[in-house]
């Protein structure tokens, strides 16, 4: 997906005019291990680029969850709460996590998928 | 892949839910190589290990084992071990973390005419566990000739192998000694012959999830140096009347006296892991901490193991535990939280005889 973004803490954000999708990245997923919980907010909330907005447990460790961009949130995938393993499965696909209502431009220190793929060479030697 | 006391182990080969509910409903094969095993012999061995370890070994006739404790003077834990006895002597299996220590503590301790050798590196060893383990695995030994803790030779697809009924998940199974040069081609083989039947290779996630489910303890998390066996809930493993043995002064002082701290179980809500650390408190009182915690895809909730005051918490009692920042409710329960499969086989030929 060409539009695909991704931040240095493991989401990714993709975004359709002014709607943003985030996620967790196939990397994030894979050092996660087995995905048992999700911890997430509620729609309407608004989200800060940064902010923590959720965690992320399985069964290795719980880790926080990182606004790509800034906005309202507007859907919550439901399906997470039943099964979890989505987000190992399909994390670009049905492993979605938050909508959003896009507010501002993007931060510029988001990255392209070949700089992703060169944090996460990185953080595996 | 994660670095375990020194060796590069997978914590997953597909999915730590795949594999340990093959574990529990099938089997899975585990590579548990890093353990490490030494060879006792000499004419003064017997003795030698009678009063390094906690467990009566005098009962041990050759083609059994035992699972033992190894303590400092204070009655700290230096290590859990499985002693096996045959005619060549003893051989002794011990934590991953703790091969050096252990070996240096052994040979400190050890009187002249007893000769203590690792051969870890030698001699391969994977675990095969699952109620169907015995079913499944291709081997020419008559099984149901090897009881519970007992062990004896045989070929695992053509291989020599010294196969014991022992393991670490709480399931019946074996755990198959092999020379290093040919343990591939062992693992290729019962994983082959179990393929169909659902038999998966299983990680060091499937393998601590198995073993917290049947309150098998880990040292370094549950018990070390500064937590005596009583503490630790085992003290079936401590004959103090068999004769002297290194540790028992002081815990025939703890035994006397009661000890202050107890392992407990705990039964968690849904998406409340407590991890190892993690303070346990009942209205605002610190009682103690956890020592382990996981998800159990198996039970369907998070379990976990805790040490705390003696006396301060029973079964049915509730308790609160610090998760991601907040006090997650907890239900004391009994252990292990899981009994599989692992003491049936015996069982049921007792029952058989009697």
């Amino acid at each position: 997906m060409a539009d695909r973004r991704y931040t240095r803490t493991h989401e990714w954000v993709s975004v359709d005019g002014k709607q943003a999708t985030i996620g967790i990245t196939d990397f994030a997923q894979s050092q996660l291990g087995d995905v048992v919980f999700l911890e997430l907010p509620s729609v309407g909330r608004k989200l800060a680029a940064r902010d923590t907005f959720g965690v992320v447990e399985s069964v290795k460790a719980a880790s926080d969850l990182y606004a790509p961009v800034a906005g309202r949130i507007t859907a919550v995938n439901d399906k997470l709460s039943s099964r979890p393993e989505l987000i190992n499965s399909d994390p670009y696909g049905e492993g979605w996590i938050l909508k959003l209502d896009l507010e501002g431009d993007l931060p510029s220190e988001l990255l392209d998928e070949a700089a992703y793929k060169k944090v996460t060479e990185e953080s595996t030697h | 892949m994660v670095d375990f006391g020194g060796w590069e182990m997978p914590q997953q080969y597909t999915s730590i839910r795949d594999e340990h509910l093959a574990v529990r409903k099938v089997a899975g094969l585990f590579d548990v190589s890093h353990m490490g095993r030494f060879q006792l012999g000499g004419d003064g061995v017997p003795g030698f290990v009678q009063q390094l370890v906690t467990n009566d070994v005098s009962q041990l006739g050759h083609g059994q084992a035992q699972y033992n404790l190894m303590l400092n003077e204070d009655g700290g834990i230096v290590d859990d071990l499985v002693v096996y006895s045959g005619s060549e002597g003893f051989f002794v299996v011990v934590n991953a973390s703790n091969r050096e220590k252990d070996l240096a503590w052994m040979r400190a301790h050890s009187p002249a005419g007893v000769e203590i050798e690792d051969r870890t590196f030698e001699l391969g060893l994977i675990a095969f566990q699952g109620p169907r383990a015995q079913e499944l695995l291709p081997c020419d030994a008559d099984l149901d000739a090897v009881p519970y803790f007992g062990w004896g030779h045989g070929s695992v697809a053509g291989i020599d192998a010294l196969i014991s009924r022992t393991g670490y998940t709480g399931e019946d199974g074996f755990e198959l000694f092999i020379a290093a040069d040919r343990i591939g081609e062992a693992w290729d083989a019962v994983l082959a012959h179990g393929k169909n039947a659902g038999v998966l290779p299983a990680g060091l996630g499937a393998r601590d999830a198995a073993r917290l489910e049947a309150a098998l303890r880990l040292w370094g998390n549950d018990m070390d140096e500064s937590v005596n066996p009583y503490e630790a809930g085992l003290g079936w493993t401590v004959k103090l009347d068999k004769g002297d043995f290194l540790g028992r002064e002081a815990l025939q002082k703890v035994k006397a006296a009661g000890p202050h701290r107890q392992l407990v179980g705990l039964k968690m809500q849904p998406g409340d892991i407590a991890r190892h650390g993690a303070r346990v408190s009942v209205a605002g009182k610190g009682l103690g901490a956890i020592t382990s915690g996981t998800h159990s895809f198996f039970l369907g909730y998070p379990i976990a193991l805790a040490m705390v005051e003696a006396r301060s918490l029973s079964v049915g009692d509730r308790a609160v535990v610090e998760v991601r920042g907040r006090e997650a409710p907890a239900e004391v329960v009994k252990l292990p939280f899981y009994r599989g499969s692992a003491r049936s086989h015996s069982e049921k030929k007792e029952s058989r005889h009697g």
